[in-house]
This record gives C-alpha cells, structure tokens and sequence, in this order.
C-alpha cells in the first residue's frame, strides 16, 4: 500500500510540473503585462526598465525555474495589477467559489436525483418523457445564457433576487461567508441555479439508468413480490443501491465546477477565483494566472489520487497495476 | 463565548458601520474594478479618476475643463524660468485629521517621480522641490515648461506623516516583492473617504464632512460597485440596483433609452480614432513599402467613406474628424478639421500613378477589446480599401497581444485612440505620437517617422511659457500632421452614462470621467 502511494503522489507531482511548464508556455502569447501597467507618458527606457526588473527579459527556462522554485516554498509573488501577495488575493477569493459550487452541487442533487428517479420509475409517461426532454435543454444551453436569463426573469421583471455580487459577507476565522446574511443567500440564488442546470442533468440521465438497471433485479421483484410499499422500493431500497456512482460522480465534478465557475462568476460579477482569473488574463497578470493555474490543476490532482487511492482500498487487485486504477477514473 | 454569539456579534457590527442616514447614496455599477487604493500604483486613468474622489492634486479641472486652484491657491513662476512657487491652501486636513503643509506635497512629488513609480512619466519635468515655508513650495522643473499645471491635475497629494508611519514613502516595487500600505488603505484630502474596499466586489466612499470646499453635491456617499458584464451591468440598471454607469454598452442603447427610470446621457468623446502606418523600407511581407510616401497615405485617406462609418458601424453617435484632436482640446482650430472627400476612383488612379502594385498585401493590426465597435471598423475600412484595388490583411486580436506587436513596428498599418490625457492639449500627441522617437520623445510613434520641421515646433511649444504663442506652435505643427497625412484621424468616438431617475444631475464629461463632487440626486 505504501508504494502504491508513494507512487501515486509522484505522479501527481509530475502532473503538476507539467501543467506549469505548459502554463508558462502559454503566457508567452499573452502578450506583454508591461504595456498594461505604465500610462501613456512613460518613455521607452522606462517599459525597458520595468521589463527587466520583472524578470520578464529572462529566458523561458530560467523564468520557469524561477516560478516553480519560489512556488515550491508556497511564494506565488505579487499580482502586477493588484499589488497584493497573490496568495492572498486567492485566498480571500476561495470561500466564495467554493459556497457557490457547493449549494450548486447540493441543488444538483436534490433536484437531479427525484427527476432520475421519477423518470426511471414513470418510464414512457408524458411526464417523464418532458423531463428527458429539458435535459437535453438543460446540458445544451451555455450556462452565461442561462444566467442572462435567470436575471432578466428574477431581477429585472419581477425584481425578487439581485442581479450581481454577494451582498453581505461575514468572516468566521480568514473564511468569508455570505450564508449567514439575508442579503448574502439571495445573492448566491441565482448563481447557484445557473451553475447547477448542467449538472442537474447529468445526475439526473446517471440516477435514470442506474435505476433501470436496478428495476430489474431480483431483489426488487422479491421485494414487491412480498407487499414492500411501491414507493418504499423505489425511494429506499432501489435509490440507496443507485447512489455509489452518483458520489463518484459528483466528488469527480466538483473540480470542474470550481474550473467552470468562471463563466457563472463574470455573469453575475461573482467575487470568486474565477472573477479574479479572467481579469488577470486580460490585463496579462502573470503571477495571478499561474496561481490559479496551479491551484485549480491541484484541486483536480487531488482528487483524482483521492479516488485512485480509496478505489485501491477497496479493490486490493488495483494495487499491482496502476494501469487499471488510471482507467478507472477516466 | 460560542460559535454563534460571534457571529450574531460580528453581523452588528458589519449593521453599525453603514452610515447612519444612509439616504443619498449612489451605486456606480462600473464596468471595471480600480486596480488599489494608491494612485501611484499602475498607469490606469480609470483608478486615477475614482481615487480622485478621495485625493486631490494642487490644482483640478472645473465643470468646463479648465484649470482652477485646489490644493494650491496661487502660483507664479520664478524669475529663472524653471522655478515654480505654490501658495498652498490654509485649514485643509487629511481624513485622519493631520493639517496639510509643504511638507505633504514634497513627499508626495518624490514618491511619484521615484524611479520604480509607474507613474513618473505623469511628471516628465519635475527635478526637485524645497520647502520655503508651510504652506509654500518651490518646485524645479528640468527646463521652461509650461504643462506643469496639466500635469499636477492628476498628482494626488499623500499625507506625509501618514506614509512615513506606514513606510509607504515609496512606491509599491513588483519587481521586488513587496506589498505598500497605501494598497489597502487611503487618506486624502477630497470630498470623499473611502470607508471599505472588497476587490471587485465594492468600494464604499462616505462624504467627508470636513472637506474644504463648498460641496457642489448632495450625496452622504457612494459604493462602487464593478460589473463587468454588460449585459448585467444593464440589467442591474433596469433593475434599480445601481443608479449609475460610466459605461453604457453601444448595442443597448435604444433600449436603454426607452426603459421607463432610466435617462441617457450621451456624448463625444475626446478620443481621437486614426489609422497609423509603418514608414520602414519594407511591409512584413517584405515587399518594399509604398506607405512612406504622402500621396499613397492620402489616397488611402480617400478611400475611406467616413460618412458611411459613421452612419452604419458608428450608428450615428461619433463625430466625423479631420483633426488628430477634438476640439475642446487647447491647440485644435476648426482650419484643420476638414474632411477629404469620399472618392474611390480618384484614390485608385492616384494609387496607380504613385506605383503602388495591384493587389499589393498588407497587414492591418486591429484590437478586439480596445476601441468602440473597433472590429467592425476595421472590418469596414478593410473592405473600401479593397475596393481601390489594395488587399489588407486583417489581424484583430485582443490589446495585450496586439500590444507588442505594435510597439515594435511588427505590422504595417495600426489603429490608434489618443484623448491627450491627463494633460487635455494639443502638446501630448505632437510630442508622444508625432515627434521623432528619441528619447522622451516619440513614444507612440511606432511607425517609426521623422518631420525635423515638426520636432522644430514641438520644442519650441513645450518650452514657451506664453499660452498664445504656445498654441501657435501647436496648431502649426498639427497642419504638417494634416498635410502630410502622418496619420489619418477618422473620428471622435461616442461615449454614454446611464443614471436612474433618482439622479436629478450628473454633468457628462468629454473626457469620460465621472467627478461625483457634482452629483445631485433628487430628494
């Protein structure tokens, strides 16, 4: 088991290199962060000058070192158009797009695993077949459209929830949280639904077929055959039995709602890492780019490994061929 | 204590610190966040202008743009011609309390003209200063120049005493790693404190009650609030949210301006759009370059429709120009402004009588996220010059890669936006666009051209200190920009606030920056 650790954690360390080698590749392209950051009257020896004391006349492997050494002892440097420790700057960000994709993921279940179910239960009824069909809505609509929309109906026509940021906020400890105000759970309403319509779905389709397959087995049969309540089959015996891939499946995804909360955040002018991300790109703030970069490619890695490890706890064969345990999360 | 009481604890706390009458507060939904509190942290006007409202320089602009005294209240220039002496104003505090003296002013000019401020071009003259008494200063200037006032417009004034127990006496050093005090914290002597600031979240200014001068305003305060989205940022309009936006985006205005609560305030910029070109020997092609030659530019000029760019990509809100300045710009005469006139035939055969091949490629650089309707303009201009037998390529990217690009000559013909800030004259694009570029000069001139009879004038304009003369010089050089078609000026973009109702006054300023001292709301 120690080895098979150890070896799973240099992997992810592999990973992690890799994604900063590529995300400084990329950076090259961006553009140059020097001509965001002086006015327009400072002279050509003055750009020169700024360029050179930020390290950017440095060659790519030099700057790249440089990065990963300083990242290593957890120094991300100074935002260039925030003049904050970057790190900082992140952390105050974390706490808002975390509660944001977790009551996401919490509506994406309570909604997503009755609709499953119903639509498994009730197959071939114009209900269910209606539900099917706004899945399909559900998993094509960009979320930005959906946030436009929700904004347009809740804010502007009817005037119930607001159309931008977080209301107000109260810090327990260095995390910052708007569920505790009145005014912070309206704000996190809207984008709370906007971020969970995909993924409403896709627990929704996953509970639906797990169910079909387990409508089918002996148990249930037995179980009915016995005089077991028809609704206490489905809702208790049948679900309970249907929930192992959906965990999976949504511990899996919470890494990608942290990476796809940023669409969601500059719709609704979200204070979150995402927010904080698409403005970095646009005035080229490299040390707030890569941070980021790292921090969300961290979030992924550890939880893939996560799962890598407790799928091998569970399945001993896992241990002898890595190989496997990599198939099985995809 | 548990868990809960701190937090019921905290909750009044954070309900106590809002202002107690809090009636006439205006949310500002605006379409970016300021980058920090210290003005003197990045080269951004937007975070200079909301700043503004906490600091003030020695002198500011008043309701039609001119200059008037603020911090200073008088000021005469020495018999050595390069010595200026400031009168400071009497009986003006910083937010914390501290008097305002000579002593402020000295320590703030040192910290922007410091060598890692990115603002010190802000103050191109400046040499030194020495304190004759209190509220007297004189100022050293690296030779006659007659811009400083223009330039003190936007040089906040730090209290001394507050950076020295901070250590915030220079400015913040990315290169070095080191965080300022003055990021997170601000105290000046403006109309306005700042009361709070949660990056692109909000900023919330209370009025200084203490403040100087008569209020002009009626407001117990503002929140700034960044919405980067246009499209919310209209909804949060319409929905009551924000009463007022700096930026009203182009495609919603007609509905804008039929939404019941909301009224338009519509306008024209200062900022000058014109078409620049490489001078080089060769195109990136490495075909030779026909672009260096005046009459070629001029048929290109008219090749252009630039009626039918405003009528159709600029919607009719532009103002057609034939001057590189607008004119409320010092230095501008209507002379200059004239517009050639539209002709496609006659720019062909002038094409062809000045050897340009047909069919000849060039690269046109354009920004997606840098001037209005930018992409369709260019889009637009691409197309009437095919029409006279040229084949343009079309390279739109956004500003920070174009950038680069631009300043290093790597293309062949490039848009540009000038609005002559911070110093709102004639001088800033003679000197930073169309002067030869030698050292301080010529920054922007990335063609890479040289009008020795223009440098001539340019010169002489910033060393002249009588305003007459001086405008002279200007305007003379501006005609060898016109008659040599250096760049081609195509107009002067639109630019649209949007207030609520309960905003009964809100002056719209050419150079597109809101100055809240003048906001009335109704009662």
């Amino acid at each position: 088991m120690l080895a098979f650790l150890i070896k799973r954690t240099a992997n992810a360390f592999f990973v992690m290199l890799a994604v900063a080698f590529l995300a400084f590749l990329i950076f090259r392209s961006f553009g140059d962060p020097v001509e965001m950051m002086v006015n327009e009257q400072a002279t050509q020896e003055d750009r020169a000058a700024l360029r050179e004391r930020l390290g950017l006349n440095d060659g790519f492997l030099t700057q790249y070192v440089r990065f990963v050494t300083n990242a290593a002892q957890g120094d991300f440097g100074i935002s260039y158009r925030n003049q904050q420790d970057v790190m900082v700057l992140i952390s105050e960000r974390f706490p808002a797009t975390i509660e944001l994709v977790l009551v996401a993921t919490i509506i994406s279940l309570v909604v997503g695993m009755p609709l499953g179910v119903l639509t498994a239960v009730h197959r071939n009824s114009r209900l269910a077949n209606f539900l099917q069909l706004g899945s399909i809505v559900g998993v094509s609509l960009p979320s930005f459209v959906v946030g436009i929309l929700l904004i347009l109906a809740f804010s502007v026509s009817l005037g119930w929830l607001p159309a931008f940021g977080r209301g107000e906020t109260v810090d327990v400890g260095w995390w910052s949280t708007g569920l505790l105000t009145p005014s912070g759970r309206q704000a996190l309403i809207l984008p709370a639904i906007s971020l969970s319509t995909f993924q409403i779905t896709l627990v929704m389709r996953l509970v639906r077929a797990e169910m079909l397959e387990t409508l089918r087995t002996d148990y249930v049969k037995f179980a009915r055959a016995r005089g077991v309540p028809r609704a206490r089959v489905h809702w208790v015996h049948a679900l309970r039995n249907c929930l192992m891939p959906v965990i999976t499946l949504t511990g899996m995804q919470i890494g990608n709602l942290i990476a796809f909360a940023l669409v969601t955040e500059t719709v609704f002018q979200w204070p979150g890492m995402g927010l904080l991300f698409i403005q970095a790109v646009t005035f080229v703030d490299i040390p707030v780019m890569a941070a980021y970069l790292m921090l969300v490619s961290l979030i992924f890695v550890t939880l893939n490994t996560i799962v890598d490890v407790t799928y091998a706890w569970v399945d001993p064969r896992l241990k002898d061929d890595s190989a496997k345990a990599g198939a099985a999360n995809g | 204590m548990n868990l809960k009481s701190v937090l019921i604890a905290s909750v009044a706390v954070g309900a106590l610190s809002l202002p107690a009458h809090a009636e006439n507060i205006l949310n500002w939904g605006s379409s970016r966040d300021i980058g920090s509190l210290d003005p003197y942290s990045y080269g951004d006007s937007f975070t200079i202008n909301v700043l503004n409202h906490a600091y003030e320089g020695l002198v500011r602009y008043n309701l039609d743009l001119k200059i008037e005294p603020a911090l200073a209240t008088s000021w005469e220039i020495l018999e050595d011609n390069v010595t200026w002496r400031f009168k400071l104003r009497e009986g003006v505090s910083f937010h914390n309390g501290n008097p305002f003296t000579a002593n402020d002013v000295q320590a703030s000019l040192a910290r922007v003209s410091h060598e890692n401020s990115p603002l010190k071009g802000n103050l191109p003259a400046y040499v030194s200063s020495s304190v004759v008494d209190d509220y007297t200063i004189d100022i050293t200037l690296n030779g006659t120049y007659p811009l400083l006032l223009n330039d003190l417009t936007n040089i906040h004034i730090f209290d001394e005493e507050w950076l020295v127990e901070n250590g915030a006496e220079l400015p913040t050093d990315i290169g070095a790693g080191v965080e300022g005090f003055a990021t997170y914290n601000a105290n000046g002597t403006g109309p306005f404190i700042v009361e709070s600031r949660q990056p692109d979240a909000q900023t919330v200014f209370v009025v200084n009650p203490d403040w100087w001068d008569e209020p002009a305003h009626n407001l117990d305060g503002f929140v700034l609030s960044p919405i980067n989205s246009a499209a919310t940022r209209v909804a949060a309009l319409l929905s009551g949210e924000i009463q007022f936006t700096e930026s009203a985006p182009v495609q919603d205005l007609d509905r804008l301006a039929a939404a019941p609560g909301v009224n338009l305030l519509e306008g024209v910029d200062l900022r000058t759009i014109m078409l620049g070109f490489n001078f080089g020997e060769t195109l990136m092609s490495g075909a030779p370059n026909p672009f260096s030659k005046n009459e070629v530019r001029e048929a290109m000029y008219k090749a252009i429709d630039l009626q039918l760019i405003h009528e159709r990509v600029m919607r009719g809100k532009s103002r057609v120009a034939g001057a590189v300045v607008a004119p409320p710009i010092p230095g501008y005469v209507p002379e200059l402004d004239t517009i050639p006139e539209y002709d496609p035939e006659a720019a062909k055969a002038m094409l062809a009588a000045a050897g340009v091949p047909e069919g000849l490629e060039f690269e046109f650089n354009c920004m997606s996220d840098g001037y209005v309707n930018e992409e369709q303009l260019c889009q637009a201009i691409a197309s009437m010059w095919s029409r006279v037998g040229l084949a343009p390529k079309l390279d739109i990217a956004p500003r920070a890669v174009q950038s680069p690009k631009r300043t290093n000559g790597q293309t062949d013909v490039y848009t540009l936006g000038w609005a002559t800030l911070p110093m709102l004259d004639a001088y800033s694009p003679l000197l930073q666009i169309f002067h030869t570029k030698e050292g301080n000069s010529g920054v922007f001139n990335w063609g890479g051209w040289s009008f020795p009879e223009l440098d001539a004038l340019v010169q002489k304009a910033g060393k002249e200190l009588d305003t007459e003369t001086r405008l002279g010089y200007e305007t003379e050089a501006l005609q060898i920009v016109k008659d040599e078609n250096i760049m081609l000026p195509l107009h002067q973009q639109p630019m649209a606030w949007a207030v609520s109702d309960k905003v009964a006054e809100m002056p719209l300023f050419p150079d597109n920056k809101p100055r809240l001292w003048f906001t009335q709301m109704s009662e």
